[in-house]
């Protein structure tokens, strides 16, 4: 193959194929060894695996603060840990599961899988992609260094004011927190953004709305949750963070401020956060139980319509937060109705997996039992969710043990397993390598087991009158027994959680043969091998049903005309995904990671002067100038067909 | 219905005095069975659900053809009615619990006649109770901490403040919580149907000792109300033995006076628990430790290491102060 004459580029297609094609694309896509490209590198699959490992971790840390914390209330009245060191310890717990391992997690699968998903070579705005996740890192890093400085945060990770304002907490602490909360609130916005991009314009040609994989629709739904949430806590945050270092007052009572607009701003995020947690895993178990079901999952129309729904009721119903708040009882009814409503979305899809089973010819493989396990686990939490809807059994139920089992269901049930059972599912497309399926099981049945046993007996040390978030308890409540098993539970579920690590890194040390389609699944994400080229796809794929790689066994019809000499994306149109522009995509380059060494060090001296906003200010402009400085005329040009 | 709830707690054996499930109070068994409602549609949806699961996964699976997805949508079909009788069961369900929500609402927010017999201000403060017993007369009204009085059957008008940040009043016997928030005045009322003693916790998350700061809650007759409210609006007695009188001479003139009083001493300070009947008390530092002698003498001696974090400090007693203020205390009946 020689060099194209005259003015034509080198495009894939026709004369470029196989092996020539694999080394030129890889040229210009791949990322080659050394410190500096694994710095400067906007390869959507690395930055997920970056993103993936670091949640794991703070998953650890926070996981290692709940056994602390097990054992310090496995008896009443233990000396063990200083009320203090148990306030930061939940504290930290909260605030790492939800911002630095739930959130960040299931965007890292996002940003992994949908490229693959929808068959493009990359993800839009990849250098802001490398760019979250360094500011994510920052975050997370911050928060952990000072809680190992004894300077954790310690008012919860809800930090309710004025608990968290500046008379009752004092020092740095709550700062730290309020400014960790702007680092994931700007790593969360920016992979959303590319999400939403990524998703809307760059769908292989064929692949029109009515066509996207699950997933996908559920990364869309999200995304724009994570849009339309973020800035409300990062308006309260900012709140916070200006009554504290610059003596604001806008929720003091005593100067006219309110106490309670925190608590509406906060759950106006927060609320809809849980649901940005749930909603992937919503993905992941449709995904794993088409392909081990061998049938595509009942009632597509019925499950987008079901997950766009929950993300819409989902802004509606923060007030079941604030039932004690002593707010008006006529707004509380809606309030009610719109949280009990989530029961008929979530029922319509726990319906259609279990149909699916039922109408399919289930493999119950790990991956399937995570799902079983989910649906258990989940539908419980969502039934002690309808009672915590309820303003009456609410205002009993509220803030005590029975509300720490209910989200725990959910939660773990409910995004938890379906992420284990979908870190095994695609596995071998992450690493090309297969986990074994008998430690699998034996990790499956000890995680389901463990979890219920800490977490049911919740439920009953909640009714027995257990508030939440107190370090101890007094003897002869009728508590003891619970919350031994609560403990006893929480190990078990902690060695499941070593299990499957330790499957994953043995796994990890085998031989890459997955092969690239191990499950014989359905999804684009199946076409490329495991683990995919920097490229992802070597043709763009032609879509022309929601099961791609079923109906098209043989042979993936392809479209070619990209060139291989430089990056370069197929644009398509928003809903019917017809070719539309090819785009050039960013190269790589280290000027993400240092604007957010720039910003980073703006916002942690934010923390201590006001005028830091204004300093910092410059080094970061400079470093975004850098980054964005135009670099010749390179305008998207109109498909040949 | 009421016997149903401890039913569904197997682990549970019997009611305690913090306990949802003791219905000691009009709310607290409206709460009850509106619980029970709940549970028995809550647990026929799980039953169904974990019935279908079951079935899809030990039903013998036909070996159709070979390949996946054939034909899919096409077998969707035979599931409509079922996903929309399914859809429907679960709207009914909701509909049938959300008019329950809101009788129940409804008849725990119905307001007790108009004769306002006891009226009750709670301030909540980092971490213990100041307690008003309200009376338009000035001279009758009573004031306490860590504990109320109740009379049975004779509805208690509550308001809740609080004087620094966001706490929760909770007695779980006799109804659910209501948040105590500052710059707000919230009000909450409590019917005790049962005689008997309760306890009461700060239910949401107030600072370092949020899991000592608790309420202890006497429902009596109305006789043995009246007595205790008469006993309550005595002064302190003189102290009657010397070193009682040593003790008296130091609460009244050393540190303890600068934040608490005593009323009937010069000991008037407004911003610590009142002491005038604090030996006739259950607990002590908010329902941390029983009413005893021994933990008295902890908690006056070191109520850093009794109480970590609380805001009373350590004074610093010699033994023989310590003895005469102790002795002097018990006498605050």
């Amino acid at each position: 193959m020689s060099v194209m004459s005259g003015k034509e580029l080198p495009r894939d297609g026709r004369d470029l194929e196989g092996t020539e094609l694999h080394e030129r694309l890889e040229k210009t896509w791949g990322t080659p060894p050394g410190l500096w490209a694994w710095i400067s590198t906007v390869d959507h699959k690395r930055i997920s695996k970056r993103y993936i490992v670091t949640a794991l971790i703070f998953m650890l840390l926070g996981g290692i603060l709940s056994l602390v914390m097990r054992v310090q209330l496995a008896t009443p009245e233990s000396g063990l840990i200083t009320p203090d060191r148990y306030n930061q310890l939940f504290t930290m717990h909260g605030t790492t599961m939800m911002f630095l391992f739930a959130v960040p997690v299931m965007e890292a699968m996002a940003v992994f899988l949908v490229p693959l998903m929808i068959g493009t070579r990359a993800i839009s705005f990849p250098r802001l992609n490398a760019f979250s996740y360094w500011i994510y890192l920052a975050g997370g890093v911050l928060l952990w260094v000072a809680f190992i400085l004894n300077i954790g945060p310690d008012a919860g990770w809800f930090a309710y004011v004025p608990l968290s304002g500046p008379e009752y907490s004092p020092g740095k602490r709550t700062d730290i927190w309020a400014q960790m909360v702007t680092f994931t609130e700007v790593a969360a916005l920016a992979v959303s953004v590319e999400l939403v991009a990524t998703i809307l314009k760059q769908r292989a040609p064929g692949m029109t709305l009515s066509r996207m994989p699950l997933f996908v629709w559920v990364s869309l739904v999200t995304s724009f949750m994570v849009i339309f949430s973020m800035p409300s806590v990062a308006l309260t945050s900012g709140f916070l963070l200006s009554d504290r270092l610059v003596g604001t007052q806008f929720f003091n009572p005593y100067e006219h401020g309110d106490a309670l607009l925190w608590q509406h701003l906060f759950w106006f995020f927060g609320h809809p956060e849980v649901y940005i947690i749930f909603l992937p895993g919503v993905g992941f178990v449709s995904h794993i139980v088409e392909t081990f079901c061998r049938r595509s999952v009942l009632f597509y129309p019925a499950m987008v319509l079901a997950v766009v729904s929950i993300g819409l009721l989902a802004f509606g119903l923060w007030v079941h937060h604030m039932f004690a708040t002593g707010l008006p009882r006529l707004g509380y009814a809606f309030y009610t109705a719109a949280s009990m409503a989530v029961a008929i979305p979530s029922g319509v899809q726990v319906f259609c997996w279990i149909a699916t089973m039922w109408d399919g010819r289930p493999r119950f493989d790990t991956p399937l039992l995570y799902v079983v396990g989910f649906i258990f686990t989940f539908v419980i939490g969502g039934l002690t969710g309808v009672m915590l809807a309820s303003v009456p059994l609410d205002l009993q139920l509220h803030d005590t043990y029975f509300v720490v089992a209910h989200f725990h269901y959910v939660l773990i049930g409910g995004a938890v397993f379906p992420l284990l059972g979908a870190f095994t599912y695609w596995f071998p497309k992450f690493t090309g390598r297969m986990m074994s399926e008998r430690m699998g099981k034996w990790t499956f049945w000890t995680l389901f087991l463990g979890f219920q046993l800490a977490f049911a007996p919740m439920h009953w040390s909640g009714i027995l009158g257990m508030p939440r978030r107190v370090y101890t308890y007094p003897a002869g409540l009728g508590l003891e027994q619970t919350n031994m098993l609560s403990t006893v539970g929480a190990f078990a579920f902690a060695a499941g959680l070593f299990m499957f690590l330790e499957n994953a890194a043995v796994s990890l040390r085998r031989r890459a043969n997955a092969g690239s389609n191990p499950w014989d699944a359905s999804g684009l994400e199946w076409a490329v091998s495991s683990p995919p080229a920097s490229y992802n796809f070597a043709h763009i794929p032609v879509v022309s049903s929601r099961t791609p790689l079923w109906d098209n066994r043989d042979h993936l019809p392809v479209m070619t005309g990209l060139r291989v000499d430089d990056r370069e994306l197929l644009i398509t149109t928003v809903m019917e995904a017809k070719p539309d522009l090819r785009e050039p995509s960013p190269v790589p380059t280290a000027w993400p990671l240092i604007a957010a060494i720039a910003t980073t060090a703006m916002f942690i001296a934010s923390i201590f002067t006001p005028w830091a906003v204004v300093v910092g200010a410059v080094p970061t402009a400079a470093a975004l100038i850098a980054w964005f400085w135009p670099k010749g005329p390179e305008t998207p040009e109109p498909v040949i067909q | 219905m009421r016997r149903a709830l401890p039913l569904l707690l197997p682990l549970a054996g019997c009611d305690t005095v913090q306990s949802m499930t003791g219905g000691d109070g009009r709310q607290g068994a409206l709460f009850n069975d509106l619980f029970v409602i709940f549970a028995i549609v809550t647990l026929v949806m799980l039953a169904l659900v974990l019935t279908g699961l079951i079935a899809s996964i030990f039903r013998r699976h036909p070996a159709k053809s070979s390949v996946p997805g054939e034909n899919d949508e096409a077998r969707d079909a035979p599931f409509r009615p079922l996903l929309i009788g399914w859809v429907a069961l679960i709207a009914t369900g909701l509909l049938f619990l959300t008019t329950a929500t809101y009788l129940t609402d409804r008849a725990m927010q119905a307001r007790a006649p108009a004769n306002r017999l006891l009226e009750i201000e709670i301030t909540a403060n980092q971490w213990w109770w100041d307690i008003r017993y309200k009376s338009s007369k000035p001279w009758q009204t009573i004031r306490t901490a860590n504990e109320i009085h109740l009379p049975v059957g004779i509805p208690a008008r509550i308001t809740l403040k609080s004087n620094d940040v966001i706490h929760s009043f909770w007695v779980p016997n006799l109804a659910g919580k209501q948040d105590l928030i500052p710059g707000r005045r919230t009000d909450t009322v409590l019917e005790p149907k049962r005689i008997g003693v309760y306890r009461s916790q700060c239910a949401e998350f107030c600072g370092a000792q949020h899991a000592h700061m608790a309420l202890d809650v006497t429902v009596e007759s109305w006789a043995d109300f009246n007595a205790w409210r008469v006993r309550q609006l005595t002064p302190a007695p003189a102290p009657a033995t010397p070193l009682a009188l040593a003790g008296y001479n130091y609460v009244t003139t050393r540190e303890c006076a600068s934040c608490h009083a005593i009323a009937g001493t010069p000991a008037s300070a407004q911003v610590a628990p009142d002491l005038t009947h604090l030996a006739s008390r259950r607990s002590i530092a908010a329902g941390t430790f029983p009413m005893t002698r021994g933990h008295l003498y902890a908690w006056i001696a070191d109520p850093q290491g009794a109480k970590p974090g609380n805001n009373m400090p350590v004074v610093g007693l010699e033994p023989n102060e310590l003895h005469s203020v102790i002795a002097y205390l018990e006498t605050l009946k």
